[in-house]
């Protein structure tokens, strides 16, 4: 029960200060869920992720899932997506009802300037400790870059890009095997 | 009360075909709208203004504001929730089919490569944000003036932001670094 407690909140946390996308909240996860608690691993992280991009649903809701699943099975998918959805629900509803110019105010946009330029630091900080465990050789250098190219200068869905990956990794494998076999 | 399931349906149907973040719920939102006539595209302009300035993920913060415009509090629960059911149940079974296949050689193959692209779409997202963050392309392509395509502020506080957070010593939790960031661009108008 105290663990579900945990979950909810570190989502929570981990929900109410996501500015910026599903991706900005790798930092947030690094720190909360495999720094602090070690409930995942970063490969598991990783793993989260990139099958987060082919199925149905937004990145950060799936990945809560995730995890709460692997700690608590069915309770623990619950409690974590309700987490990292609740802080959402209620600061929406507030500035629904009562601020509608919200977007418009001169702080708000003065805040997310700033939040802005801490985020692309914080992501790098996260995908450069990410890059150590993912990118370990040429084939799988080769897909990261390939991934980076694809994604800034075309719309290939990342969906595709990552089913392609998981079949390049596969085949890279394989045939590594086979030329050791020989 | 029949229309609150309508809500729900619709958002069940987003989340189940809307493939890959926030951005991916918007055509479905702009179709909701105009099928329904609970909200016009122009209030789907300011939801997104304000889920962009808002923290949490941006899909969710869309589905409450829509649920809160159309049926008010009952409306912004139901909107989120019915959101993210059809993504948890899948998401439970792939854990699951996952759990079982953990140790097999191809799934182990697969990831090697997933790992990459997962990185590697990461970084895109990070070079995204850095653009908007960092640089003004839009002044940048009227005045061709490269001394006005950076932004010199923003570029000082991640600079700052990246020693503070590289330090050994002090390794500051992420939340502590986003509340300096707001702190400072609100006191220094950014």
């Amino acid at each position: 029960m105290k663990e579900l407690f945990q979950l909810f909140f570190s989502f929570a946390r981990i929900g109410g200060f996501t500015f910026g996308g599903g991706y900005a909240m790798l930092p947030m996860l690094q720190k909360e869920i495999v720094e602090k608690y070690g409930w995942v691993t970063e490969d598991e992280l990783m793993d989260y992720y990139a099958i987060g991009q082919c199925t149905p649903g937004i990145i950060a809701v799936n990945t809560a899932t995730f995890v709460g699943y692997k700690l608590k099975r069915v309770p623990g998918a619950i409690v974590a997506t309700l987490g990292v959805i609740a802080p959402s629900i209620v600061i929406i509803t507030l500035i629904a009802a009562f601020l509608q110019n919200f977007a418009e105010l001169a702080v708000v946009k003065h805040a997310f300037n700033g939040i802005r330029a801490a985020v692309c630091v914080l992501i790098f900080n996260a995908v450069t400790k990410l890059a150590k465990k993912s990118v370990i050789d040429k084939v799988t250098l080769g897909i990261c870059i390939v991934v980076v190219v694809l994604s800034m200068f075309t719309s290939v869905s990342p969906a595709i890009m990552v089913i392609l990956a998981g079949g390049a990794g596969y085949l890279a494998k394989r045939l590594n095997r086979q030329e050791g076999e020989k | 009360m029949g229309e609150l399931l309508q809500l729900a349906f619709e958002f069940f149907k987003t989340g189940l075909f809307a493939v890959g973040g926030g951005l991916a719920t918007l055509p479905f939102l702009y179709a909701m709208g105009e099928k329904t006539g609970w909200f016009t595209s122009t209030d789907v302009a300011d939801m997104i203004a304000i889920s962009e300035s808002t923290p949490g993920p941006m899909g969710i913060n869309m589905a409450t504001y829509v649920g809160f415009a159309s049926f008010g509090i009952v409306g912004a629960l139901v909107g989120p929730l019915a959101l993210v059911l059809p993504s948890l149940i899948v998401i439970v079974l792939i854990s699951q089919i996952l759990n079982k296949f953990k140790e097999s050689q191809v799934v182990q193959d697969v990831f090697y490569g997933l790992r990459p692209a997962s990185t590697g779409l990461i970084i895109a997202a990070g070079i995204g944000v850095a653009r908007i963050a960092l640089l003004y392309e839009d002044v940048f392509a009227q005045t061709r003036d490269i001394f006005q395509l950076f932004n010199y502020k923003g570029i000082l506080l991640a600079v700052g932001i990246y020693i503070l957070t590289n330090n050994k010593k002090i390794k500051p939790h992420p939340i502590l670094v986003i509340v300096i960031a707001a702190v400072l661009g609100i006191i220094f108008k950014f």
